[in-house]
């Protein structure tokens, strides 16, 4: 869109006619701001005339026209979010304005808008930000002594690397001068340097000598420069030689500022070197004992309680401290603050967390909503398996009582943390069974998926807790007003599912079935309502079963014909509807019914139709056949049979298809519980197996029954390895949580666990980031020059660069820079080299840096 | 570092943003949304600070002064010490209060390059650069003294033109 501008010897009569008027009538920009005051309602029409004018106006030959026409759209663009971004030209030719105001206004626009992804015409400023740059040591203009800030701004802002790379030699004098530019200078500084790695052989000693500088603001910009540099995701590595430069910082400098970056700093650096904690910990002490900077005292409590642990006097110190900010009644920000670090606090001193429950439990009813969420997180932080029934529970009960969207972070907390690591927290299942339960129920919860979700992998993973489940799952199902609350639509589905797969469970048969076939059950969508009805034949089977096993007392005559009339009468309409998985589901249920409808007579003598018993009994063996979890990586450890070929074309299949295949490939169900499918491996592939071994099925469901009431664990060990061939279920005694557990007096019921092998994937990953951060370029570069090698090789550099130099000076920015040293125009030679790619095999830094850094060694002996 | 400073009206129309990390118009519009939908609904007497993981990334977060019709927020990330960006705010709004003998937003409004000037001599590049209102003042003063005896010399007086306004 940027048009160039109609050069002045060109132009028309015409043209100049209508800038005349242009600039006569133009409109500034508070006439701009106050009509868009004076009718805030036609606001986008304002808005539009002004644009199309400023079009008009920017291309104007006089440049006061073309300068209120950029302060305009630069209003406009800035706080009524309108691309400026056909200006860019007008911009660039306006940062060359002998009027100091006229330039600011440019260079605030191009501060604001331009960016080096959007702004092809960002090289063509160079020059200019090199002038005004050099403007200081090159012109007279010093009339105008802040002129270089404004490139400095741009360049912060706006820069790409080539122009970093093209600007940074132009920083140097700057940086090395002590006057009011030079803060300004170095936080430039570390702009550059972070978009450009290879402008640390110009940049990086200057700005450590700012590190010493007289003005204590530049100081302080240094010291900030280098939090920065250091500040995740960046290697603090390479800056542990700046340690020594750094503690004179902290112990001289007066400005909480400067010693607040500075604690931030050796916050980073000490994990890497933790001898430095032994020379930091006595001016930490001081500060925490003696300033009244709540900000400084704040940073101190911060760095010890994340580097400092094992200095007990300091963390003594800080734990107070912490204590104090806490109790502040009277200021929010301190109480946050206070929350905050307390949960930085753990997992180590979790005795100090504990000692504020109460503080903490209180902060969770706050009015505040940030003091909310700190709150949450150091609970959590707190809540191990010793006191995972306290903290839940208090939790769950808060977020009854809380707004919905602080109900459901709590529960989505409650919910991660428990189910974290296969329910490592959960001692008791029963109860945190009955805890979902009690979560599903809260008004305004939303984590129905998450409930269901685990609800259904408790039952698969943890048999004990299945007894609990069940009866959790019955309150639900009996509750007809949670059919309303469409949240819940999976828990309530995941509560029929479980009713039905460990129905020898329920107390009651047909007051489940009761509750399966309510009206309301009309509410559910489709996948639910078909998970209903499965259940409900699970539920037939099982009754009809234990009735001619006269195994149960709840089953009878009355009691089966009552459940087939019921269920006649309720699904028998639903045999016509439309959704396919609940009429495919109808009818399987229809079916039996219709088939076990003989039954009640028959019950006393059992010779007479063994068919019929032989059905009943292949029925329940269908669904008696124990489901596991299944791992994740389940699929890949299926090896493809050789003689599969899956790039085989099917298209010539497609005749063999008939209409019966597509009904039945209808039957893959929708309905996938986690994990993958359990209703679809229960009726393709464990159904078969299950037929054939039939006749060992009663003794199985007899053995099944002794393993879940027994109490005696020596018989059921066994069974555990027979039943459950594919998991790891004895853990190594090694495992650090099996001496925390000792303690716990209810024994903890096994969980199946079998994805533990995916650990390995994080941490393989974790390592690869990294060694990706050891690679990072500027590190690398700092490293060089810090640790890099002296002596020979500096030498030789010297020699190249000062062959070199005359080639150097030939291009564009060579002649203008003032080399008083030939270090300096060594680096600049060097710098030249590097942004040729080259940078990471040249060999060495300036020998004046390899000298002047001191070793860290010498520092910490 | 500071990834940003805005000044929006309790009304949630921005008067003065500052970005310290590129941000396109229509992000920016989404920025000043979202941090007006979480300020506004924040009761008074709370604590200062929100976190601002959602816009600005992880472990951001915004520290904001109520002050009359506008909010002021910066926001910061991990490099930042909370109470000093809290003090932060208080050394920008002193500015502005001596620049403008009791600020309010209509001199926030009709000031939209001294505002900027006034930030510019605070924060470089999402850097602090000088935190004493005065020094600030002195140089906001400074440049605008440069800018006035040179532009008296060659400009029309602009005024003409606003008696024109339409």
């Amino acid at each position: 869109m940027a048009s160039p501008p109609p050069l002045p010897s060109s132009t028309s009569v015409l043209s100049s006619a209508s800038s005349l008027a242009d600039s006569l009538f133009q409109r500034s920009l508070d006439d701009l701001i106050k009509s868009l005051r004076s009718d805030p309602s036609s606001e986008p029409s304002i808005i539009a005339r002004s644009l199309s004018e400023i079009r008009r106006e920017i291309r104007s030959s006089d440049p006061l026209t073309k300068s209120i026409a950029l302060q305009k759209l630069t209003y406009l663009s800035s706080l009524h979010f309108h691309s400026m971004s056909f200006a860019a030209f007008h911009t660039l030719e306006l940062l060359p304005s002998p009027s100091p105001q006229t330039k600011r206004l440019a260079y605030l626009a191009a501060s604001l808008s331009f960016h080096p992804s959007t702004t092809e015409l960002l090289p063509l400023a160079t020059h200019q930000l090199h002038k005004d740059l050099t403007s200081l040591s090159t012109s007279s203009s010093s009339s105008f002594p802040f002129l270089p800030s404004l490139p400095l701004h741009l360049l912060s802002l706006a820069s790409s690397a080539d122009l970093s790379s093209h600007l940074a030699p132009d920083l140097v004098p700057l940086l090395s001068r002590s006057s009011p530019l030079q803060p300004k200078a170095v936080a430039a500084t570390y702009r550059v340097l972070s978009l450009c790695p290879s402008t640390v052989p110009v940049l990086f000693k200057p700005l450590v000598d700012c590190l010493s500088s007289d003005n204590p603001l530049t100081v302080s910009a240094a010291v900030g420069a280098f939090c920065e540099l250091s500040a995740p995701p960046n290697d603090p590595a390479p800056y542990l030689p700046l340690a020594p430069e750094i503690y004179r910082v902290l112990v001289n400098s007066r400005s909480n500022w400067t010693l607040i970056k500075a604690l931030k700093i050796f916050s980073r650096l000490v994990p890497l070197e933790p001898r430095l904690g032994t020379r930091i910990v006595e001016p930490l002490s001081k500060f925490l004992r003696e300033s009244q900077a709540k900000s400084l005292v704040l940073e101190c409590i911060k760095t010890v309680v994340s580097c400092l642990p094992t200095h007990t006097e300091a963390m003594r110190l800080a734990i107070d401290k912490i204590k104090e900010l806490l109790s502040s009644d009277d200021d929010p920000n301190l109480r946050y603050l206070g929350l905050q670090t307390l949960g930085m606090l753990a997992p180590g001193h979790l005795w100090a967390l504990e000692e504020s429950r109460e503080v903490v439990a209180q902060s969770l009813t706050d009015p505040d909503r940030s003091i909310c969420h700190e709150a949450l997180r150091v609970m959590m932080a707190m809540t191990l398996q010793e006191n995972s029934i306290e903290s839940c529970t208090l939790l769950v009960r808060q977020a009854a009582k809380s707004d919905p969207e602080f109900a459901n972070e709590i529960l989505d907390s409650v919910l991660t943390s428990c189910s974290k690591d296969f329910y490592e927290l959960v001692v008791d299942f029963d109860w945190y069974v009955s805890l979902l339960g009690e979560m599903a129920r809260i008004v305004h919860c939303t984590k129905g998926d998450e409930i269901s979700r685990q609800l259904v992998d408790i039952g698969l993973r943890v048999r004990d807790a299945r007894p609990e489940l069940v009866r959790v799952a019955r309150e639900l199902l009996i509750d007809p007003s949670l059919l309303g609350n469409h949240f819940l639509y999976n828990v309530l589905s995941a509560a029929a599912w479980i009713s039905g797969e460990y129905v020898e469970f329920s107390k009651d048969p047909m007051e489940l079935v009761e509750a399966l076939l309510q009206p309301r059950t009309s509410l559910l969508p489709t996948s639910a309502r078909a998970v209903y009805i499965q259940s409900v034949l699970k539920v037939l089977t099982f009754s009809c079963n234990s009735h001619i096993d006269e195994s149960s007392s709840l089953v009878n005559d009355t009691v089966i014909a009552r459940m087939l009339s019921l269920i006649e009468m309720t699904v028998g309409p639903l045999a016509e509807s439309e959704e396919a998985e609940v009429e495919d589901r109808v009818r399987n249920l229809l079916g039996v019914v219709r088939l076990v409808a003989n039954i009640k007579d028959l019950s006393v003598d059992k010779d007479k139709d063994g068919m019929i018993y032989e059905v009943v009994r292949v029925m329940d063996a269908l669904f008696s056949d124990e489901m596991g979890p299944v791992s994740a990586n389940a699929q890949k450890k299926v090896s493809v049979p050789e003689d599969l070929d899956l790039k085989d074309n099917l298209a010539d299949l497609s005749e063999f298809i008939s209409d019966n295949d597509a009904a039945m490939s209808r039957s893959n169900p929708s309905i996938l519980f986690y994990p993958q499918s359990c209703n679809a491996s229960e009726e393709v592939e464990v159904g078969p197996t299950s037929v054939a071994e039939s006749t060992s099925l009663k003794e199985h469901r007899k053995r099944h029954g002794l393993y879940y009431l027994s109490t005696d664990k020596e018989t059921t060990e066994p069974e555990l390895t027979e039943d459950y061939p594919r998991v790891n279920e004895t853990l190594p005694p090694s495992n650090g949580d099996t001496t925390r557990r000792v303690k716990v007096t209810k024994l903890r019921p096994t969980v199946v666990k079998l994805d533990e092998g995916e650990d390995l994937a994080t941490s393989s990953s974790l390592s690869t980031k990294v060694e990706a951060m050891k690679d990072d370029p500027l590190s690398g570069a700092i490293k060089d020059v810090l640790l890099g090698k002296n002596g020979n090789g500096a030498s030789s550099s010297f020699d190249a660069s000062s062959s070199s130099q005359g080639k150097g000076k030939d291009k564009v920015k060579g002649k203008e820079i003032k080399s008083k040293k030939g270090e300096e125009g060594e680096s600049k030679d060097r710098h030249k080299g590097r942004r040729k790619h080259k940078h990471r095999k040249e060999p060495a830094p300036p020998v004046s840096v390899a000298q002047e850094t001191p070793v860290i060694q010498d520092f910490l002996l | 570092m500071i990834r940003a400073v805005m000044v929006i009206s309790t009304q949630g129309k921005p008067r003065l943003l500052k970005f310290y990390e590129f941000q396109p118009p229509e992000k920016q519009q989404e920025i000043v949304r979202y941090v007006y939908g979480a300020l506004s609904e924040r009761p008074e007497n709370v604590s200062n600070f929100v976190d601002a993981d959602s816009v600005f990334g992880q472990g951001t977060r915004l520290v904001y002064k109520h002050m009359a019709t506008l909010y002021i927020v910066f926001a910061f990330d991990s490099s930042e010490n909370e109470l000093a960006m809290l003090d932060l705010i208080q050394v920008f709004v002193q500015t502005l209060d001596k620049c403008f003998k009791n600020v309010c937003e209509l001199d926030v409004i009709f000031n939209f390059n001294k505002l900027h000037t006034i930030l510019d001599e605070m924060i470089l590049g999402g850097q602090v650069i000088e935190t004493n209102s005065d020094q600030i003042l002195k140089h906001v003063d400074d440049i605008a003294r440069i800018e006035k005896s040179s532009s008296t010399t060659s400009l029309v007086p602009k005024s003409i033109s606003a008696r024109f306004g339409r």
